[in-house]
């Protein structure tokens, strides 16, 4: 008898017919969103070939659902595979499968598991579409150009979205196209061994299943070599795209055979999901949405001809993370010339072509006066075309939007990554809102997903403005949204709908993700808003109707940055321009190459590009050095002095035995108590420093992959520290830290507290190595006689304990006393130098370089001295707040933003960890603080990702802004 | 006394005179339980309305009015408030919101504040009020007499056991429907039991509800059993988990929910375990021991019940602890700490080795006692079958269902071989 299986993904159809042992027929197909339809024919292609007697199971994410509304039955990828997998490979211990949307891993020797990808890492082969996009090649194409590649860089691999914040920039800094490809399928594997396997090796005979591991060569050898798995080891089977529907045809061996007409027919009557939420219409009538356009054609600058034109000219460019936009304008303000073109992946190529392109129109009638450059390609574009100025975005943005609205009092730019709003208030930008990494790339994913279904953005987009019941999309972020999008498809939502859902879902995200308005009054009453994004009328009127304001528009919603540049550049004009002439424009050229900075022990990938009149421009450097100039002044920075007094808590030597203290969490503060401690009863301490190798070497067992990257570093510190051979590994778990008596309660946070349990059960070397106390040091005597019970088996006697504690508390005592002291000399001599301090306020542990990325240098590089909060706060008195004061460290926090309230020349910077629950109540407590006293609040998040690019932006933003309100 | 900075905004405080005049809304976290918690309130004079709105505008208002970083819980319950309010159903110059708090070192402490900030641009008229056993809110608190407090102890037990057997029975009813019938008239019972002060014949309530359950005929068909623990809001909030029991009972299974009572003992302990480990509040620790073994007889007197008229017993709480101990310290005290393992190694050797284990997206204590147990219990057992599941206002609902399914199928498959062997 004949059996059928059929997986049906979230971007393909397979099928396979079984009679007996033999394969008589296995197909893969791409649905295009059209599901019902393509089950439906291949079944009826299956009739003709085979006939009408089958037993059949479906299988598959979208067969699921199917399944179920069809009365077929069904059995679960991940089972179906193991069915296969037991059958055709029984040697097998491990299978690893990519899909679609999911990744899954079955281990089947020394104890059977089945898993899949948590709800974050979602994306895998869409995530691999969307990256081959971004590099404007086709996937077969970026496979070809990976197996080329040199070198891979570090690319975030917990999700897409963090992927794509990684990749821009590289992209930007013209790092080769070969190199990126072959980052994007080590990123994949790196999230599939570390998200995935989650502690259990993957090792022994491993099998590659599914459509991207069978197509991308390039991805199975970074497997490979990631894995180290000899030829015989990795083993990628001819049918691997079609191996569930192999294996729902075995397990529909166990079925009664039915009548596959009978199948088809009630495929076909399947009525669609009930499980989608579906919102009003954009627009109710065509009349409507004329008078829409009518109010927006109003604000349009005037426009001059330069084919005609002769005079002067000054020139804007904002070279953006998917776009560049050029423009160029009279003495009095006329549009000569304007361009918004698609980087694909070159931004300095463009740049060059469309200034070429400007005056071979203007011939030599026109003068170039000035140039100014902004946005994220800003230094490279500056140093290649020798512009005279280079602006903060939002400083570009602000002037762009004066000259329509003079009054504006509420700005929002949406452009292809990022979100930025800004409030005005006297003149002068008033605080500053961009999105965090998390919700990046909304204006990109519609982009992207028009051009998937085959279509122009404005084609796609215009698609949605008379959709009848637009779909909810969500709106945390694009890889949820990519996956509602499928949900929505499988369910049969019209393409119109899924498009206006798109618009509704990215303006959603605007206002309550990085706006966080809670009434539209918060925004202001004169709205300007702009960004390439915008100009999707649908996304506009969405933003109307959410917010119920009526917005300005202006035509030229794209070129904003590019035009407020060359206002910029009008108004700051010098008495000649620097910008390179015409001649040597016709000979530019350039090359790019990539090297490994040696400047100092972070080993900085740097990427070197070369002009051809023997200039270099240096990027991917945390610091100045890199790119070959001076350091900053270490002197005014306390995370600098922090950095090195720390460690000198250490003194070295010990016959006792070798600890090892793992330097992140609760031990970033406390090493001085325990290296003091440890160091007097003898024992040799051992600490290591973080690094991105050392988060690698850890990654393996990391058990929850949303959790703050702190915690997934102390798994590396772990390893490391076992390596260098430590007896065992201290660290306590402290439900309390010590009471500061300026809050309710003086918790530490859950993750602080006892991300010790956590370490111990996921990795198979600790165990009587490891000792985690369970310890209050807020009552030595206890603490005393719990940490001689934890510590007797080496030997030690209580009085010793006893002894040792004091002593330990006598080094952090002083720790404190230092920094603190250190920290009045810095505002000391700050104030005489007439700089600027900023307070870099977040948790003791974000000191280490591998959290803050080096936030520290970039702020002193910048001009301004840096203090932290546990060295200010308590200058401050006590606060009282609106939430519940009960955690040590945040209670910090307020009081600093408290201190820095009470002095007119310092402000803050809040360093929140990407996941930290806490900092979502922390936040908002901190911003109120510091805006009831007419203070400007930065967040900045952090995160895996190193890229500094749009720290850099936010940074330099906050200063221009403080700097205008001075 | 140092000086404090106060940076605290304004808010309606609860006045001793407006019990009588105001409506006290309470947000659904778990449908028996908080039935009961009704009456017991409403007896105390209290005007109570435990919320049932659950359309998508709930999880949008949440959005709107709560850090999006936020556990899911709280936009649930901000986002239920606000759309009630905004309902028109309800005069909101004479409407308060009560809400619950533990004092714990989670975040859901803090639920109350980021209420209190959502509702402070549209409703800042509305008081909330804290109900606590911390000292949390002095001003604000429910008035907790001792009476009231033994009431809604009785309540949470009663609820319980309705739960607990309506669970068994559900799956096997042999006609659709009579389950959830005598679930109503066993909530109806004991509503008459308290408004008539009656409520204290404890044996007697307990036994008369399993015995009606008892009767329920059923198909005595063998079904997979599916435990569901974790975070305390969507492990038992239909709004909060989409549905769980019911997908797991259209699929065939048998949900096994622990019961609320192992929760509250759990806090109790708490402050037993601290006095036993830190040496702090002795005093307290020992008050807490007499509540906690006062309790944890009259939980007995339900399991024994229980077994009685052939049901499995609900778990005992020391039996617990001693899960808890294998996996995990005691130590582990924030959100549902150490009780989430626990619970997953009593159902797995109480024959219930599937499990979902459902925590809010990045909910920080699951990191550590949810999914970060899971390779400890696999060790200890190896047809342990976990699925951990996030939820989230915007993670889309196949693929919650997918992972479920995954799960569903080992545990079939594990059954199938248990049952050949």
């Amino acid at each position: 008898m004949k059996v059928l299986g059929v997986d049906v993904g979230s971007t393909t159809v397979k099928a396979a017919v079984i009679d007996g042992e033999k394969i008589l027929y296995t197909s893969y197909l791409r649905h295009y969103a059209k599901v019902k339809e393509t089950v439906i024919a291949e079944l009826n292609k299956l009739k003709e070939m085979f006939g009408d007697e089958f037993s059949v199971a479906f299988t598959g994410s979208a067969g699921m659902g199917l399944a179920q509304r069809s009365d077929v039955p069904f059995v679960q990828e991940v089972q179906a595979a193991f069915i296969a997998l037991k059958k055709y490979y029984p040697s097998a211990d491990v299978a690893v499968e990519l899909g679609g949307e999911d990744a899954k891993i079955i281990f089947i020797t020394g104890g059977t598991e089945q898993r899949m990808n948590g709800s974050c890492a979602g994306g895998t082969g869409a995530f691999i579409d969307q990256m081959a996009s971004l590099l404007d090649l086709s996937v077969e194409e970026m496979d070809e150009y990976a197996l080329r590649a040199q070198k891979t860089y570090p690319i975030a691999s917990r999700c897409g979205v963090f992927a794509k914040s990684d990749i821009q920039p590289l992209i930007n800094q013209g790092a080769s196209k070969e190199d990126i490809s072959a980052s994007i399928f080590q990123a994949v594997v790196d999230q599939t061994v570390a998200g995935l396997a989650q502690g259990r090796k993957i090792k022994g005979n491993v099998v590659f299943l599914g459509g991207p591991l069978h197509f991308f060569k390039a991805l199975g050898k970074a497997f490979r070599g990631t894995l180290k798995l000899g030829d015989e080891q990795a083993i990628f089977p001819e049918n691997a795209p079609c191996f569930m529907s192999i294996g729902a045809a075995l397990y529909a061996k166990t079925l009664k055979p039915q009548k596959l007409g009978d199948v088809i027919k009630r495929v076909e009557k399947a009525r669609a999901g009930d499980g989608i939420v579906k919102g009003k219409p954009l627009f109710s009538s065509k009349e409507e949405y004329e008078e829409f356009l009518a109010r927006h054609s109003a604000a349009a600058p005037a426009e001059e001809d330069a084919t005609s034109y002769v005079g002067d000219c000054y020139i804007g460019i904002d070279s953006g993370s998917t776009t560049s936009k050029m423009v160029a304008i009279t003495p009095d303000r006329k549009l000569l010339y304007k361009s918004y073109t698609e980087n694909n992946g070159k931004p300095l190529d463009i740049v060059i072509e469309k200034l070429k392109h400007f005056y071979s129109l203007c011939g030599d009638r026109v003068k170039v006066r000035g140039c100014a450059v902004t946005g994220y390609g800003e230094e490279l574009i500056r140093s290649a075309v020798c512009a005279d100025f280079g602006i903060v975005e939002t400083v570009a943005h602000f002037k762009a939007a004066l000259y329509f609205r003079p009054d504006v009092d509420f700005i929002i730019d949406i452009g292809g990554q990022d979100i930025k709003c800004f409030k005005i208030k006297n003149g002068a930008i008033d605080s500053i809102m961009l999105n965090e990494a998390c919700s990046s790339g909304c204006g990109s994913f519609i982009q992207t997903f028009a051009k998937a279904m085959g279509m122009k953005i404005d084609e796609f987009a215009k698609l949605g403005l008379f959709a009848a019941s637009p779909v909810e999309l969500g709106s945390r972020c694009t890889v949820f949204m990519n996956s509602s999008v499928k949900q929505a498809q499988k369910e049969g939502m019209s393409r119109e709908d899924i498009s206006a859902g798109l618009s509704s879902s990215i303006v959603k995200n605007a206002i309550y993700k990085v706006i966080r308005a809670k009434s539209p009054d918060e925004l202001g009453n004169n709205i300007v808003v702009q960004g390439g994004t915008f100009l999707n009328d649908a996304v506009l009127r969405a933003f109307e109707i959410e917010t119920g304001k009526q917005v300005i528009r202006p035509s030229i919603a794209g070129l904003m940055g590019a035009f407020g540049a060359a206002l910029y550049a009008l108004d700051n004009a010098k008495e000649k321009s620097s910008m390179i002439d015409r001649k040597s424009l016709e000979e530019f050229s350039y090359t790019s190459k990539s090297a490994v900075c040696n400047g100092c022990t972070s080993h900085c990938n740097i990427n070197i590009v070369s002009f051809n009149n023997s200039r270099k421009y240096i990027s991917g450097n945390k610091c100045e050095r890199g790119a070959g100039m001076k350091p900053s002044d270490n002197d005014l920075n306390i995370y600098a002095y922090k950095q090195k007094r720390l460690l000198e808590c250490i003194r070295g030597g010990g016959t006792r035995g070798k600890v090892g203290l793992p330097m992140q969490l609760l031990m970033y503060e406390q090493l001085p108590l325990w290296a003091g401690f440890f160091e007097s009863l003898g024992f040799e301490v051992l600490t290591v420093r973080s690094s991105r190798e050392l988060y690698f070497k850890g990654q393996h067992t990391v058990a929850s992959d949303t959790v703050c990257y702190p915690a997934k570093l102390i798994h590396g510190h772990v390893e490391s520290l076992l390596d260098l051979g430590a007896d065992f590994i201290f660290l306590p778990c402290e439900s309390y830290n010590l009471d500061e008596k300026a809050s309710t309660n003086h918790y530490n946070c859950p993750v602080v507290a006892y991300y010790p349990e956590l370490l111990k059960a996921n990795n198979d070397r600790l165990g009587d190595n490891f000792v985690k106390p369970y310890i209050d040091l807020n009552h030595r005597a206890n603490a005393v006689k719990v940490l001689f019970g934890a510590l007797k088996k080496f030997g030690v006697k209580e009085h010793e304990i006893k002894k040792a504690l004091g002593r330990g508390f006598e080094m952090l005592e002083k720790y404190h006393a230092d920094v603190k002291a250190k920290a009045i000399e810095i505002s000391e001599r700050a104030e005489k130098e007439n700089k600027r301090i900023i307070v870099l306020a977040g948790r003791p542990y974000h000191l280490d370089p591998e959290i803050n990325h080096g936030i520290d240098k970039l702020l002193t590089s910048l001009g301004v001295a840096v203090l932290s909060e546990d060295a200010v706060y308590d200058r401050s008195d006590p606060v009282k707040v609106n939430v519940l004061n009960q955690w040590t460290y945040h209670s910090r926090l307020y009081r600093a933003a408290d201190f820095v309230s009470r002095h007119k020349n310092i402000d803050l910077v809040q360093l929140v960890s990407f996941g930290c629950g806490l900092d979502a109540i922390t936040a908002d407590e901190v911003r109120s603080i510091l805006e009831k006293n007419g203070k400007l609040y930065t967040q900045i998040k952090i995160d895996e990702i190193n890229n500094l690019g749009v720290v850099k932006i936010r940074l330099r933003s906050m200063l221009a802004a403080l700097e205008e309100s001075r | 006394m140092k000086k404090f900075c106060d940076y605290t905004d304004k808010y309606p405080v609860w006045k001793k005179g407006m019990k009588k005049t105001y409506k006290i809304l309470v947000p659904n976290m778990l449908p028996h339980h908080f039935d009961l918690l009704e009456t017991a309130l409403r007896k105390q004079g209290y005007d109570i309305e435990i919320l049932s709105n659950d359309s998508r505008r709930v999880i949008d208002e949440g959005l709107k009015h709560v850090h999006n970083d936020t556990c899911y819980p709280c936009l649930c319950v901000v986002g239920q408030y606000i759309d009630a309010l905004k309902s028109g159903k309800y005069d909101v110059s004479k409407t308060a919101l009560l809400i619950t708090q533990t004092g714990g070192g989670c975040r859901a402490s803090n639920y109350l504040s980021l209420v209190r900030k959502a509702l402070a641009v549209e409703f800042p008229q509305v008081p909330i009020l804290s109900l606590n056993f911390s000292g949390l809110e002095k001003h604000n608190s429910l008035p907790m007499p001792m009476k009231l407090f033994v009431l809604l102890a009785y309540c949470i037990l009663y609820g319980d056991t309705i739960m607990w057997c309506y669970n068994q029975v559900k799956p096997y009813e042999a006609t659709e429907g009579e389950a959830d019938r005598t679930r109503e008239k066993m909530l109806e019972y004991v509503r008459r039991a308290i408004n008539e002060n009656k409520y204290k014949r404890y044996e007697e309530i307990n036994e008369n509800i399993i015995k009606s359950f008892a009767l329920v005929k059923r198909t005595g068909e063998k079904k997979i059993k599916v435990g569901i623990v974790g975070e305390i809001y969507v492990k038992y909030s239909t709004l909060g988990n989409n549905n769980l029991e019911k997908m797991l009972l259209s699929e065939g299974c048998e949900p096994v929910v622990p019961t609320l009572m192992d929760f509250i003992l759990y806090t109790v302990l708490g402050k037993v375990n601290d006095a036993r480990m830190y040496g702090t509040g002795k005093a307290t620790g020992f008050v807490y021991k007499v509540v906690y073994d006062k309790i944890r007889k009259m939980q007995k007197v339900i399991a024994e019940l229980l077994s009685k008229y052939g049901f499995n017993p609900i778990h005992d709480m020391e039996h617990l602890r001693a899960c808890a101990d294998k996996v995990i310290n005691q130590g582990v005290k924030m959100g549902e700490g150490w009780l989430i393992p626990a619970e997953m190694a009593a159902l797995y050797e109480c024959g219930v080795p599937n499990i979902v284990c459902a925590q809010p997206f990045g909910c920080l204590p699951n990191h550590i006692v949810g999914k970060g147990t899971i390779r400890t219990l696999k060790k200890m057992h190896e047809d342990i079958n976990i699925v951990a599941i996030d939820y989230d206002p915007s993670s889309s609902g196949v693929n919650q269902e997918n992972r479920i399914k995954l799960m569903l199928s080992a545990a079939r498959l594990n059954d199938r071989l248990g049952s050949a062997s």
